[in-house]
């Protein structure tokens, strides 16, 4: 194994796959987070909901504390909350591969998806796919951090706006979500470095990105080592000045805080 | 002071002639919160907040609730609009059981006005935007109007010239009088008041009673949970003392301060005053 600089030479005139790649997985990550962030709020909310349709079981009056434990288990019941912990269970407990393969082969053997590429060379009936897997493994990751946002505000802020007689969505529209966004915006951006990083799994899906320009450079030219070397310089200084720039948006959001 | 006394006396004069919980029909008006055997158990009993309250809050009252920490004075206030839901007995504000599932709650906590120990202002908005939002998203007034009343009302405490300072700008004391013009914002017909000096420096504990002396003899109804003895026997016209989640005794200030009838009542002032 040798690294030489005949060899990076020889590497210059597939830069430009290496840019389409670096395009590809920019544009997988931000369509992600995007489609990502919408899902986890969703899945925040019912996460955080209170349907429960057996309610009545609590009103039930008896002075047996073991039969009135059983009844508030029974009134506890929220199916909607049940499935959304399901799903961010499912989602955490397997692997982002194992997720990627069950959404291109076997959801999306069911969906036949039009086969045309768009910016020229990326292919529609892959790169959906994997937007798709990795939104729904962002989203369930991201739901809690959400949850945590909106149960990160005050307690004292949700009493003092119901007790002006506000309803619990205007309460959560005007007080709550404007003060949680603060708390989960750090949180967001740095999913989005993580979601740079994780959309490397996407070539075995033979979505165009930078790994699988790594690949087919190493395939065309037999160098092993320098595409490597490159991809992960690519990858660092994509994902390092982001991270640099939201610590320094999140430092300037904690000095307005104490304007 | 003198008007203070003035008012202490016709309100003494209608609470000397009632016994027990009996109160009806008296100078200063009609009963507006009857609270029936109110209890608030935590752990299926173990932990009893609040174990069987009587009361009846009479419009124009100024009722000071004190006791020892723990005695149940904030789950009893936080029960009268629903903060806590209380697990048995019932709550009638203005001939209405709000305690029944059915109630829109909502509703009838537009009329009363809660003040927090903490203040809970609204830290993203502005002290305008904290007194408008209220009135413009639950009363439906326009901007105009509520910005016009939100100012009349921080004239009143002095406050106008902050009105487009944020919170975190504000003292704790003229926190709190913004915290009490929000309130008032929603002209509500009972105003609550959790503590609302506890968390204040002393030297701001002032300007944030006065306030509520000046509401009081304005003939606002309240209810004020508050370690203001002064307070408590200036401005109330009754005061209930409580403890361990029981309504242990009531009575004109003159009549707590002057001749406790309980041990416990004793043993509390002796402690406090």
């Amino acid at each position: 194994m040798t690294i030489s600089a005949a060899n990076f030479s020889k590497l210059w005139q597939y830069l430009p796959m290496l840019g389409q790649g670096l395009l590809v997985t920019v544009l997988l990550a931000a369509l992600t987070v995007a489609c990502g962030f919408v899902l986890a709020l969703g899945l925040a909310l019912m996460l955080l909901s209170d349907v429960r349709p057996l309610r009545r079981y609590e009103r039930i009056k008896t002075d047996d504390i073991k039969k009135k434990k059983h009844y508030d288990r029974i009134a506890r019941f929220n199916p909607v909350k049940l499935l959304a912990s399901i799903y961010v269970a499912f989602v955490r407990c397997t692997p982002s591969l194992v997720q990627i393969f069950l959404i291109y082969y076997v959801v999306f053997g069911f969906i036949s998806l039009p086969k045309f590429t768009f910016f020229g060379f990326i292919q529609f009936e892959r790169f959906v796919p994997a937007a798709v897997a990795l939104a729904l493994n962002s989203g369930g990751y991201m739901s809690d951090v959400i949850r945590g946002g909106i149960e990160g505000v005050d307690k004292g802020q949700t009493e003092a706006a119901r007790s002006l007689g506000m309803s619990k969505s205007e309460t959560m529209k005007e007080i709550i979500f404007p003060q949680a966004i603060k708390n989960v915006l750090p949180a967001f951006a740095n999913e989005f470095v993580t979601i740079i990083k994780e959309s490397s799994v996407c070539y075995t899906i033979g979505v165009q990105d930078i790994m699988f320009n790594v690949k087919s450079i190493q395939s065309a030219t037999f160098i092993i080592a320098e595409p490597l070397l490159m991809a992960t310089f690519l990858y660092f200084c994509l994902c390092y000045p982001t991270s640099k720039a939201i610590s320094i948006v999140e430092r300037r959001m904690r000095q307005s805080d104490q304007r | 002071m003198t008007s203070d006394n003035m008012k202490n006396d016709t309100a003494n004069a209608y609470i000397g002639e009632k016994t027990g919980l009996e109160t009806m029909n008296a100078t200063s008006g009609k009963v507006m919160i009857k609270v029936q055997g109110l209890k608030k158990y935590y752990k299926y009993g173990v932990v009893k907040a609040l174990d069987g309250i009587d009361i009846e809050i009479n419009k124009g009252d100024c009722m000071v609730v004190i006791g020892p920490s723990g005695s149940g004075k904030s789950t009893f206030l936080r029960s009268l609009n629903l903060l806590e839901e209380p697990t048995d007995g019932s709550i009638i504000f203005d001939g209405t059981d709000i305690t029944d599932e059915k109630i829109d709650v909502d509703k009838f906590r537009q009329r009363m006005g809660m003040v927090f120990q903490h203040f809970n202002l609204f830290p993203h908005k502005t002290i305008l935007e904290n007194l408008t939002l209220a009135p413009m998203i639950v009363k439906h007034k326009t901007k105009e109007e509520a910005e016009a009343q939100a100012h009349e009302m921080l004239k009143r405490v002095g406050l106008d010239d902050r009105a487009d300072a944020y919170p975190v700008q504000l003292s704790g004391g003229q926190k709190q009088r913004v915290a009490i013009v929000r309130a008032l914002c929603m002209e509500p017909e009972v105003m609550l008041f959790d503590e609302p000096t506890s968390a204040l420096d002393p030297e701001m504990v002032g300007e944030v009673l006065d306030v509520m002396r000046e509401l009081a003899q304005q003939g606002m109804t309240m209810v004020c949970v508050t370690h203001e003895m002064g307070f408590a026997r200036e401005v109330g016209n009754r005061v209930v003392f409580m403890a361990d989640g029981k309504l242990v005794e009531q009575g004109t200030p003159q009549e707590i301060f002057g001749a406790p009838k309980s041990e416990r009542l004793r043993d509390f002032l002796s402690k406090v005053l």
